[in-house]
């Protein structure tokens, strides 16, 4: 059984009368790499400055590597690495000094800190850019230097909030790489996410998170076997005939669960084809159909009743 | 790399280097990039004032009064105006880049996630600006002794009394401005609170030619108290209980400061 790095038993955090996050409980082991899927809004990063120990939690425990952050957060955070939403780079340094400055935080030796630096931005690809400035940098190269600089401390857990929200696609495409080779290498990473794609990826488990808790939990395929069907057809009618299509839908496939989206009309099928093969014959003329294997966006439609990013 | 390093300088070294001296680093190291222009500029400075000061409206005084308080214009004013830099200075530091380090570079945000606690980022700031402190001010007395306004070796001590002005300044207004949600609010404290300071504090005229209502006012000022201990100290008119009153008054200034910043920060920087 690997060991448990962090465990939270109804941990809550409040910012006066607003709640953030409302009594979670999970734990993380390790080498594993655990996701926090949800919308905007829904507790992630508060959960995740709770865990980076920048933030006392309100109730409930919360403990890391088996200590408390509230009276052992600076060793705690000597050995985690956090990637904040929003890059905290400094901008009148350059990319290598930042590496060697924020080393010089954990108080590591001057030459261990000059080697790593080294490598970690040959890791993140930015060695041709090391005595750059950091702000004429792409959004792209930012988030990898920010990786880079997490890693300087060789952390035992590695926390990225959001780690591509923002970026254009290759991009992100190019961050997803960096990080599945930290994964490969054993490296424990809790990350936050609204990208369903992001977290089927790079996720081991999952967290629903939704209006401050825990929607549920589990690997990926646990998650689409429980809450939803192998396959899933959408349907597009004219929209002035949508509710009636609906209707009519719904009444050809009583047993099956549909959700009507603004634009579209979703039925969890176990064939997809066989359905949309009946919806036909029952005389319904859909302008677009499309038959595709559930993801974690239906899981998450199912759980809460809305989508993921609106 | 990350997998295949030895784990054995984990928490070893973390016992290492003492946090405010790590949450220095940085300010030291953007300051070696500036520091010949920031240099430049702390010499001109001096020269401005003094020449101004020191020869256009002393030259004035000198002719008309016989010089203030028995000693040339210059004499009178120069330590008053290194203690006037200080507080300058203070404020400046003490201001933009605390706001800026949660606002505009989050320099504060990056090094919070580290083991540096709040108070040590704190600390480690206000270090840096006790070093440019230092700096300015010793440009500042060597200028002033090159212009034959230091009449007392005690004026070596002027150093010190400087570094602790600016100090009393710098440690509150910087646990003040690490809380203010919008930059506005400086240029309010320039120009209402350290502007007037500069005027009345018994710097370019004694405070005797105030309204007598007004005195005790500019006596509770901390700029007064750095004021007169300078121009003690470069003039060799020392008097054991106004020094204590004076050194105790910035010194008690600066640890308030100390303790109010060590929570404003940790209420900012842990939310």
């Amino acid at each position: 059984m690997p060991e448990v790095l962090v465990r939270a038993r109804g941990l809550t955090k409040r910012f006066g009368g607003f709640t953030a996050v409302d009594g979670i409980d999970f734990e993380l082991y390790q080498g594993e790499a655990f996701g926090f899927l949800g919308p905007n809004g829904a507790g992630k990063s508060s959960t995740m400055r709770m865990i980076s120990c920048v933030s006392p939690p309100s109730g409930g425990e919360l403990t890391i590597f088996g200590l408390d952050p509230r009276r052992s957060g600076a060793d705690i955070r000597a050995r985690l690495g956090v990637v904040p939403q929003d890059d905290t780079l400094d901008i009148e340094l350059t990319v290598r000094e930042n590496l060697l400055v924020y080393g010089r935080y954990f108080g590591l030796p001057r030459p261990l800190i000059r080697e790593r630096a080294g490598q970690l931005l040959d890791f993140v690809q930015l060695t041709d850019r090391a005595d750059d400035m950091v702000e004429p940098l792409s959004g792209g190269m930012k988030r990898r230097l920010t990786i880079a600089r997490s890693l300087i401390n060789d952390p035992e857990i590695l926390i990225l909030d959001e780690p591509t929200t923002g970026l254009d696609p290759q991009a992100r495409h190019v961050v997803w790489d960096r990080l599945f080779r930290l994964k490969q290498r054993g490296v424990t990473l809790i990350l936050t996410t609204h990208y369903m794609d992001e977290a089927e990826q790079l996720c081991d488990r999952i967290v629903v998170m939704d209006h401050a808790r825990i929607a549920a939990m589990g690997t990926p395929r646990e998650l689409l076997a429980r809450f939803t069907t192998p396959e899933v057809l959408e349907l597009r009618f004219q929209p002035d005939i949508q509710d009636e299509a609906a209707k009519k839908v719904q009444g050809l496939f009583a047993t099956e669960r549909t959700e009507l989206l603004a634009d579209r009309i979703l039925m969890y099928v176990p064939d997809g084809d066989a359905a949309l093969a009946g919806v036909l014959d029952g005389g319904l003329e859909p302008v677009a159909t499309l038959v595709r294997r559930s993801t974690l966006e239906d899981v998450f439609l199912r759980l809460t009743g809305r989508s993921l990013v609106e | 790399m990350t997998a295949s390093q030895p784990h054995v300088t984990r928490g070893a070294a973390i016992a290492g280097t003492p946090y405010v001296l790590r949450a220095l680093l940085v300010w030291l190291t953007v300051y070696r990039r500036i520091w010949r222009s920031s240099a430049f500029s702390s010499i001109l400075g001096p020269l401005f004032y003094l020449g101004a000061l020191g020869f256009g409206l002393g030259s004035l005084v000198d002719r008309h009064q016989g010089g203030l308080g028995g000693v040339p214009y210059l004499a009178y004013v120069a330590p008053a105006i290194l203690a006037v830099q200080a507080m300058q200075s203070a404020l400046q530091e003490a201001t933009f880049p605390v706001y800026g380090g949660i606002k505009w570079n989050p320099r504060y945000l990056a090094a919070r996630a580290t083991p540096l606690r709040p108070a040590d980022i704190y600390r480690g700031h206000l270090l840096f600006i006790t070093l440019r402190l230092a700096m300015n001010s010793a440009v500042f007395l060597a200028i002033a002794a090159a212009f034959g306004s230091v009449r007392s070796p005690w004026a070596v001590a002027a150093l010190p009394a400087a570094v602790l002005t600016g100090l009393a300044f710098a440690a509150p207004v910087a646990a003040w401005a690490v809380t203010v949600e919008r930059d506005t609010a400086f240029n309010y404290m320039f120009r209402f609170g350290m502007t007037p300071l500069m005027l009345f504090s018994g710097t370019f005229f004694p405070l005797s030619q105030l309204p007598a209502w007004i005195r005790p006012v500019a006596y509770a000022t901390p700029l007064w108290h750095g004021v007169a201990l300078c121009r003690a100290l470069t003039l060799g008119t020392i008097d054991p209980g106004s020094l204590a009153v004076h050194l105790a008054y910035l010194v008690a200034l600066a640890c308030a400061g100390l303790a109010a910043g060590t929570r404003t920060y940790t209420r900012r920087l842990y939310v």
